[in-house]
Formats: structure tokens, C-alpha cells, sequence
């Protein structure tokens, strides 16, 4: 049978631009890094309120991005929420005790996302630990609500 | 009554069975041992449904991408958050519109162009006359065709989606002038390859199936002459865009409305 | 009641190379046969006339196992074509040639490639010798030099030709025309006359021909069946039935316009349907 070759040659472009395009989905817009998965630590933190707190969310340090929140489950020993962080293997044994995550928010009406700042302490975290230290997330009715006794009592 | 009883039940019947004679064919074809001779001619099958069907499917999504960044961007705006730009239109895109409007316009030009095609071989006798060489039609006419339409609409689909979320880019960036950094990083927050990509082009091999399946079967089990071939031509249209829309609700809430 | 006997000629003693045996066969409401016996031998001309939705491309699907009989059975060779497994069948039919009213081309290959086919699916020949056979069988037919074009450029007498080319390829020993002489000019017609006699006797074929073109047909046939109401009319060589006394036959022998095979359609009769009012039914 006499074979085309530009019919070829187009059926193999237009796969080639099909995976091309996969590429591009799972790197430019799903923002995918290719790094190996097995790379991560797991930190565990205990927040009072995480507001609109969702598994997925970014965790950055200093605005960049260091992890992904995992799981958020309630904790029913305190009755509040137990957040697991994912966080870069790089970060191991350089994150102190002390280490504080606070719930964040970009913006007025942006997504919300965890934040860690480190302290002082020379022993570090390891895989699996707690963050003692943590700041729930601002939620606006709980802001309002507060302003305005504080305005009735003044 | 008992009459009209009896034609639901004649119907429901007819149904049943055209249903059966469907799903054996799609067993008869799909399955079957690959050969070089079948490797070339789903190349050409590749070629006209795939690649053929690439500047209608590549067009469109430009436009959608467009339109959604313009109609988004007159609502997010009011709300001071042109900046989830991104996010709205690759999540729209992805999720929902390349999929279906894909397999939509894959079902007019490609699947229409099925039917009639092996419609034709059948009302000229080129079925029953390979059929007479000792060649099984649903090997060496059906299943390149079917094979071909499996892979060529998730390929399509995904091309949909990055010409979209271009066109989108275009709108938003360029003109409207919503910040390039945050229509991208917005997007990469918000997506999910797995979750949303994944599932995006779950959907559409979904529809790949459903749509070459009805236009290869109508074309397959249609009366040979003009008039069936051009009712079974239509039948494939409206057929093939029901069960996308349909399908597209029930996957929708299996994947992403926490019916799982 | 139907077989008028007087004349017919029986058939040679050895073993036929086709036989078809009470066949009964239905489509929807309609009993398009019922109860066909045929004999036919090996090497020789066949003709099965009868007028036009007798089933004569029926019988031929029947004979070609693509339709399944009612009752009955159809034996090639010794062999039940209804019997048989998918690929025994598939098999069998490499044995069959056949060729269909509208040609029934390939129309997304060239003529080449269409004669090509059967070769290239059935036989694992190297490419110089497919080209040798193609081109031969082309020479046949008078073709050679269309051999690079597609069927959609060639006209309706030059397609069956191609046809024919491509029933012929890997040489069966039975070939089957269904309605060889419709719709072509008198030129091809005669060219298609002269291609199945002179193809029968040089390649030593078994041939069924389906047609109700009497004269093209009587002029190439060894023997006759005509068929009419799902059975076998009347048989005999087309010299027996030329002087047959049947009415039924004479009629269609002869082409005579109204006869037992009336002119009308069934209705009532013509002056009170004339007369009655209204209702259109």
C-alpha cells in the first residue's frame, strides 16, 4: 500500500501538538513543578479557626512558596482543625521549633493560604511534627463584631 | 390505552435491541489484534478525522477563550477581582467547555462525516463486496475509524483548552489590561493537574467513545439509500450531542459535585 | 404446477458444483422463496432470470453466505455454506468471486490498488509479482492504462470491468454476477457479453449469472433457471425455453407486455372505482 508521507507527517504533528499542549496545561497552567513527588516533609499544625482554609493550598515562606497543605481534618481532642502541611525536602532539619504558621489571605477576597515564619530555636523540625506556635485565620464578621463593641464600649 | 401501553413497551423493546446490536458491534470492532496494515490505515483515519478537524476545533476555542475573559471580566470587576482572571477562564475551560464544546463540534464535522462515508460504502455495495473478498468490514472500515476517534478527540480537546486559555490571555492581558503575572499565577494556584486536567480530558475520552461510537454504528446500520444516509447523518448530530450533554452532567457530578 | 418439464434437459450426472436444496427464506412479512432447488455444474454458464424484486440478488446472497435461509441449505462443493464457522466461511469465499451491480469499488483506492486487494489481504506475494498479476488481470478486462485512476473517474461500464478485474484476482473457481448488463450502453454491454464468456472458458470458472436481460443473457448461458413467486418457474437450456408453451415463461421469454404476469396492479374494478365518491382510498 502507497503511503502518504505529508498525511504522516501531519498525523504526527498533530499528536506531537496534542502532547505539546499536555505539557503546556500541566506546566504553565496547573503551575506543576517536575520536581520528584518523594521530596516532601509532612508538619502537622493545629489552627483555632482555619476560615476558607482548603487542602491544596499554597505554603510559602516569605512569599515564596515552600508546600501544599494536604488534608485538613477537625481534631477532637481540642475541637479544632489539624492542618498537614507538605513541605519541600530542602526545608528538612532548616525549619526551628519555634516556627509559627499563620492562616493568610491574598488580597480582599483572594484564596487563603498558610504562612510560616521562622524563629530562634537551634533544635529543628522533622518529619511529622507539630507547629505549637499558630495564628488562625481573620475572619471579616469576627472583625466587624469586635470593632463595633470596641466602639460601643469606648 | 392498553394500545398505547403496548407502543411503549414495542419502543422501549426496539430500543433494547438496537442498544444490543450497538454494543456487540462496538465489541466486534474495537477488539482486535493491531497489525501494521491497521497501523497505516488508522493513520489516514487519524488524518481525517483528527487533523481535519483541527482548525474548526482550534478557532472555536479562540473565541471561547475570548469571550470568556470578556464576559468574566466585566463581573469580576465589579468585585475588584479581575486578578482571578486567569483562574475563571483556564478553570471554565478545563473543567467544562473544552470537553463538551469539543465533542460537539467534533461530533458535526467528524462524526457526520463517519456516517455518511461508511453509509455510502454500505448503499454501494463496498461493505458486502469486501465482505465477498473474505475481509471483515468491521475490522478493515470500522475499527480504524473507531480507534481513531478515541485518540483524536482528547487530543483535540487539550488543544481546545491551551487555544482558549490563550484567547483568554489575549482579552484579559492585552487588551483589558489585567496583570500578565496574576492571570498566570492565579491560574497555577487554582489548578489542579490531576483534578482539573485530568478529569478534563477523562471527560472528553468519554465522549470520544460515546460520539465515534454512534456515528460508525448509524453509519454501519443504516438503510441503504440517499434518504437514510442523510437521516442517519442527522440522527448522528443530534444523537451524539444529547448523550455528550447528558454524560457531561452526570461525569460533572461524579468529579467534581462530591457525588463520589 | 409451476415446472413445465417438456424439453428440459437433465442435468450432467457427476456431482454438481453448487446445489441449492428447498430453500425457504423470509423478510419481514414477505416469503421471498419458498422452496428453490437448483442444480448447477461445474464450469458452465448459469443464468437465473425472472422479473424484476423476484430475489434473484437475494438467491445470490443466500448462495454467497451473506443471508441465512429459513429452510433449505446451499452446498458448494459438497460444502453447507450456512454451516460454517465465521473463518471457514471467510475462507470459503476466497473460492467465490463476485460482482455487483454498481461495481462496488473501493472508492478511496485506485483502480490498481482495488484489484490489488484481494491479493494483498489473502496472499503474502512480494510487490513485483502483485503488480504482474494486477496488470494482467487489467490486460483482461481491456484497463491497463487506467490503472492509475479513481473510481469516481470512471464511467459505469468501465467500473464493472474493474469490478470484474477484482472478482477474478485470486482466480476462484465460482463467480457470481449480480445483474452484469443494467443500465450500460449497448457498447459496454456487449464488451461485458464477450468478457464473461470468453473469462468462463479461459480461466475454466463455474459462472452464476443474475439478470433479466433476456437476450445478452440467453446468448451466454448454458442453462436457464427462471424464477418467479419464491420458486423456480422453469429451467432448461435457453434454446428449450425460447419455444417453451408456458404462458408464464412465453411472457417473459419474449418480453410480452400483459399477460399472466399482469399490467395492473391489484384494485377493484375501473368503472366503479371511476364512480365512487370521494374517499381517495
Amino acid at each position: 500500500m502507497k503511503r502518504s508521507k505529508t498525511l504522516e507527517l501531519g498525523v504526527g504533528l498533530f499528536m506531537l501538538a496534542g502532547i505539546l499542549g499536555m505539557v503546556f496545561l500541566g506546566l504553565r497552567v496547573s503551575g506543576m513543578s517536575v520536581q520528584a513527588p518523594s521530596d516532601t516533609f509532612r508538619l502537622e499544625a493545629n489552627f483555632a479557626n482555619i476560615g476558607g482554609l482548603k487542602s491544596r493550598a499554597r505554603v510559602t515562606m516569605a512569599g515564596v512558596t515552600v508546600g501544599r497543605v494536604v488534608a485538613v481534618e477537625l481534631d477532637t481532642d481540642w475541637y479544632d482543625a489539624r492542618v498537614v502541611l507538605e513541605i519541600d525536602g530542602e526545608l528538612e532539619g532548616q525549619l526551628s521549633r519555634d516556627t509559627t504558621a499563620a492562616i493568610l489571605t491574598s488580597g480582599l477576597l483572594g484564596e487563603q493560604y498558610v504562612g510560616l515564619t521562622v524563629g530562634g530555636d537551634p533544635e529543628s523540625l522533622a518529619d511529622g511534627d507539630t507547629l505549637r506556635d499558630t495564628q488562625s485565620a481573620l475572619v471579616l464578621e469576627e472583625l466587624i463584631q469586635q470593632f463595633v463593641s470596641n466602639m460601643v464600649s469606648d | 390505552m392498553i394500545q398505547r401501553i403496548r407502543r411503549l413497551g414495542g419502543w422501549g423493546c426496539d430500543l433494547l435491541e438496537s442498544l444490543g446490536r450497538a454494543s456487540i458491534f462496538l465489541m466486534q470492532s474495537a477488539v482486535g489484534v493491531p497489525s501494521r496494515e491497521g497501523l497505516y490505515l488508522w493513520v489516514r483515519q487519524m488524518h481525517f478525522i483528527g487533523v481535519l478537524s483541527l482548525a474548526i476545533v482550534l478557532v472555536s476555542g479562540l473565541f471561547i477563550g475570548m469571550v470568556l475573559a470578556l464576559q468574566g471580566y466585566t463581573i469580576l470587576v465589579d468585585f475588584g477581582a479581575e486578578d482571578a482572571l486567569g483562574q475563571m477562564v483556564a478553570l471554565s475551560l478545563l473543567r467544562e467547555l473544552a470537553p463538551v464544546v469539543a465533542a460537539l463540534l467534533f461530533a458535526g464535522r467528524a462524526g457526520s462525516a463517519l456516517t455518511a462515508e461508511i453509509g455510502l460504502m454500505k448503499a454501494t455495495e463496498q461493505l458486502t463486496s469486501m465482505e465477498m473478498i473474505g475481509v471483515d468490514p468491521l475490522r478493515r472500515v470500522v475499527a480504524p475509524r473507531l480507534w481513531a476517534g478515541f485518540v483524536a478527540l482528547p487530543l483535540l480537546t487539550v488543544g481546545f483548552g491551551v487555544v482558549g486559555i490563550y484567547g483568554g490571555y489575549l482579552v484579559g492581558v492585552d487588551w483589558l489590561g489585567v496583570f500578565e503575572g496574576s492571570y498566570w499565577s492565579n491560574m497555577q494556584a487554582s489548578v489542579d493537574f490531576v483534578d482539573d486536567v485530568g478529569n478534563g480530558i477523562l471527560k472528553s475520552l468519554v465522549f470520544a467513545v460515546v460520539v465515534t461510537w454512534i456515528a460508525v454504528f448509524q453509519g454501519y446500520d443504516l438503510v441503504p439509500t440517499s434518504e437514510g444516509i442523510s437521516r442517519a447523518t442527522t440522527r448522528t448530530v443530534v444523537y451524539s450531542s444529547l448523550a455528550v450533554l447528558g454524560l457531561d452532567f452526570v461525569l460533572t457530578a461524579v468529579m467534581f459535585g462530591g457525588l463520589a | 404446477m409451476f415446472v413445465n418439464f417438456t424439453g428440459m434437459v437433465e442435468p450432467m450426472s457427476d456431482t454438481p458444483f453448487v446445489a441449492v436444496e428447498g430453500l425457504h427464506f423470509v423478510r419481514g412479512d414477505k416469503e421471498i422463496f419458498r422452496g428453490v432447488d437448483m442444480t448447477i455444474q461445474r464450469g458452465g454458464v448459469t443464468a437465473i432470470m425472472g422479473p424484476s424484486g423476484s430475489g434473484k440478488t437475494t438467491l445470490l446472497k443466500l448462495i454467497g453466505g451473506q443471508l441465512i435461509p429459513e429452510a433449505g441449505r446451499v452446498l458448494i462443493d459438497g460444502q453447507d455454506v450456512h454451516r460454517q464457522s465465521r473463518r471457514a466461511l471467510f475462507t470459503m469465499r476466497r473460492r467465490m468471486g463476485m460482482l455487483f451491480q454498481s461495481g462496488a469499488l473501493f472508492s478511496d483506492l485506485s483502480v490498481f490498488e482495488n484489484v490489488a486487494f484481494p491479493l494483498r489481504v489473502h496472499t503474502d506475494l512480494p510487490e513485483a509479482m502483485v503488480r504482474d498479476l494486477v496488470l494482467m488481470k487489467l490486460e483482461a478486462v481491456g484497463l491497463r492504462g487506467a490503472r492509475e485512476l479513481m473510481p469516481s473517474e470512471l464511467s459505469g461500464g468501465m467500473a464493472r470491468r474493474v469490478a470484474l478485474a477484482r472478482a477474478v484476482a485470486l482466480d476462484p473457481e465460482l463467480i457470481l454476477y449480480d445483474e452484469p448488463f443494467v443500465g450500460q450502453d449497448p457498447i459496454s454491454m456487449g464488451v461485458l457479453v464477450q468478457l464473461i464468456k470468453r473469462l468462463n472458458q479461459a480461466l475454466g470458472l463455474t459462472s452464476i449469472v443474475v439478470s433479466h436481460d433476456i437476450k445478452e443473457t440467453l446468448s451466454i448461458a448454458d442453462y436457464v433457471y427462471v424464477i418467479a413467486d419464491g420458486r423456480v418457474m422453469a429451467h432448461g437450456t435457453p434454446k428449450s425455453l425460447d419455444v417453451d408453451q408456458d404462458p408464464r415463461v412465453s411472457q417473459f421469454v419474449h418480453g410480452e407486455p400483459d399477460g399472466p404476469v399482469p399490467f395492473h396492479y391489484p384494485a377493484m374494478d375501473f368503472v366503479s372505482d371511476m364512480l365512487s365518491t370521494g374517499d381517495p382510498r
